[in-house]
């Protein structure tokens, strides 16, 4: 499978030329990390519009997560740039990163089991009254509930702690924090992973509402395949350090993206066979 | 401002009406849980009680005297209560002091060279001995948190230094309290009743601290994921300084307030026992060791039973060597209570 990207090779940062399908929000040129003699990354090419969810699939090792801390502003490239609506960036640090719109969900969620639902909605952004500066849990128990409501997430309790609610309702919980400082660009690193069915549709539930009112652009790092193409409108697949693959979700199947990974370890078999 | 009338109700007030389904497993479990999350508080409430009616029974007068009452709430509960603020902090975030007690020890010591060789006026000097805490708590900090040595080690280093300070310094020699800071003294300790004053006082302002601030919510998310509260941008490393330093100032304070109260300056006041007390009160209390949970008026509870057993059993003619077998004992049962809680809290996850 060679690489496909249907806008042709990249071109130069310009600002003011949109894409088809929206204004480009995120581009990243030729990005490339090493870790000492390891490549991680090689030449990667990505371009995220606004609006759209974008599907980030390949192996374990491929590199997915290499890029999203890349673009998350947690580790700098080796080489190469990345574009924030037009305009080059260089994150200084993951606070930088979110100072300029881009905010991660890590896998680890970054919640604190003590503490109840909206204090961890609230984490770090406390609000407080003055001139005695005590929270005032009030109104972020009402805010978070409004917030998590609009939502469409179901929490029985503002006032569970987070260690009692399921694997699905803690990544909801994290992903709308995130949603709540008003990003431009949420990366969400394996939101469904280890996840069933049903806990798996809240997320992509609350993905397709993100979506539906368009004000945050998403990048989407996932194994499964069908859950993909459910809320995905575009799909790159990474594979050895490289984009392989760039389709629109509609023009691509999960046939198709299953097909690519068995040739993929028939490959790897082969050489293994040969070389034994 | 209406909020102001939800900000009255507590962390664990009742959440909206109509939120949340009544009867459902969960639902059940959640009680229940938050039931026994408070009765960890009453059950050393109701055993502080009870021993204090058992002395009343046993020791009569002796043990409901004023004289006594004073010496056991000023003497025998205030200073554990003060100390363990600190470490019940400490403790949440991941983190422990062995140091305090030797700055207990040296902050008398201090305030009388500073006036005594060094002539600064008696405020001043009160003022440095506290300070003393302070930069000691600093250098916890900056040898736990910027180099990285664990706070067990750090504080096992720097309470053997103080120690070193105070005897070197001294000659081992006890020294009179220095008549210039004997009128600060009355808003310190000489009032009999100042030290369980102060520690209730700063028991109330540590608990809202810990339930109602930035400060507090960050030190348990500081110890209950550390990685998590670094990414979601929490200054991990200024808490922790910061509640070395609180723990150095509390014990501090206790020093100055020995001072006052046995009228005397003494190398041996410097000990591991106030902070081995004050950590035995926490651990009754219901902090654990484990970071991200504990309590304030636990651990006043605790230094409450504590204090009963150390100033009750000499009373009735029991020497100190069983209050050690029932102070071990006590540790222990808390400790099963704790962690079989956190077994029922994981069981409550899905």
């Amino acid at each position: 499978m060679t690489a496909t990207t249907p806008d042709g090779p990249t071109p130069p940062a310009d600002p003011s030329a949109p894409s088809a399908q929206g204004e480009e929000i995120l581009r990243c040129e030729h990005i490339s990390k090493s870790y000492g003699v390891v490549t991680a990354l090689t030449d990667v090419n990505l371009r995220l519009r606004q609006g759209e969810v974008l599907g980030l699939i390949g192996d374990n090792g491929a590199g997915k997560s290499t890029l999203l801390k890349i673009l998350c502003g947690f580790q700098p490239p080796t080489a190469g740039h990345i574009f924030l609506e037009g305009r080059e960036v260089v994150f200084k640090s993951v606070d930088h990163a979110r100072a300029l719109g881009i905010d991660a969900v890590y896998q680890d969620l970054a919640l604190i089991n003590q503490l109840t639902v909206f204090q961890n909605m609230f984490l770090n952004r406390e609000k407080v009254r003055w001139p005695l500066p005590l929270v005032r849990n009030g109104v972020m128990r009402k805010e978070a509930r409004e917030h998590l409501d609009e939502m469409g997430v179901q929490i029985p309790s503002m006032d569970s702690p987070v260690a009692q609610l399921s694997g699905g309702q803690r990544q909801a919980v994290a992903v709308a924090r995130s949603v709540f400082s008003n990003p431009k660009v949420l990366l969400l690193d394996e939101p469904l992973a280890a996840m069933g069915v049903k806990e798996g549709a809240i997320i992509l539930d609350l993905i397709t509402r993100l979506k539906r009112e368009g004000n945050v652009s998403i990048i989407l790092i996932a194994h499964n395949y069908a859950q993909v193409i459910e809320v995905c409108d575009r799909i790159n697949m990474i594979q050895g350090g490289r984009i392989t693959l760039d389709k629109p979700t509609s023009e691509t199947s999960a046939d198709e993206l299953t097909d690519i990974v068995v040739q993929e370890y028939r490959k790897a078999l082969e050489e293994r066979q040969r070389s034994a | 401002m209406s909020d102001t009338f939800e900000q009255t109700i507590g962390k664990t007030g009742a959440p909206p009406p109509g939120q949340r389904a009544p009867g459902s497993p969960s639902d059940l479990l959640m009680r229940a849980l938050r039931v026994l999350g408070r009765q960890r508080e009453a059950t050393v409430f109701v055993i502080a009680l009870a021993l204090f009616l058992y002395f009343v029974i046993d020791a009569g007068s002796d043990f409901t005297s004023k004289a006594n009452l004073v010496t056991l709430f000023s003497d025998s509960v205030a200073p554990y209560a003060i100390i363990a603020l600190g470490e019940v902090y400490l403790l949440i975030c991941g983190e422990i002091d062995l140091s305090v007690g030797f700055v207990v020890g040296f902050a008398p010591f201090l305030t009388h060279y500073l006036t005594d060789f060094y002539h600064i006026p008696g405020l001043l000097a009160v003022f440095f001995g506290l300070l003393l805490g302070l930069v000691v708590g600093w250098v916890n900090g900056f040898f736990t948190v910027t180099v990285g040595v664990p706070s067990f080690i750090t504080t096992l280093g720097t309470g053997f230094i103080l120690l070193g300070l105070i005897d070197t310094t001294s000659h081992d020699e006890p020294a009179a309290v220095p008549t210039d800071v004997l009128g600060i003294g009355k808003w310190i300790e000489s009032y009999a009743w100042a030290p369980i004053v102060w520690a209730v006082v700063l028991t109330a302002v540590f608990h809202i601290v810990l339930t109602r601030t930035r400060w507090g919510l960050h030190t348990v998310s500081v110890g209950g994921n550390l990685l998590g509260a670094r990414e979601a941008g929490i200054h991990v490393g200024r808490i922790k300084y910061g509640n070395f330093m609180i723990t150095g100032l509390l014990g501090a304070l206790v020093g100055l307030q020995q001072m006052y109260f046995t009228s005397n300056i003494s190398p041996s006041t410097g000990s591991y026992q106030w902070m081995f007390y004050a950590v035995t009160a926490a651990v009754i209390g219901g902090t654990a060791m484990l970071g991200g949970t504990g309590t304030v008026i636990g651990a006043f509870l605790g230094a409450v039973v504590l204090g009963i057993l150390l100033d009750g059993f000499p009373l009735i003619g029991v020497s100190a060597n069983p209050l050690y077998i029932i102070f071990g004992g006590a540790i222990l049962v808390s400790m099963v209570a704790n962690v079989q809680l956190a077994r029922v809290r994981e069981r409550g996850q899905h």
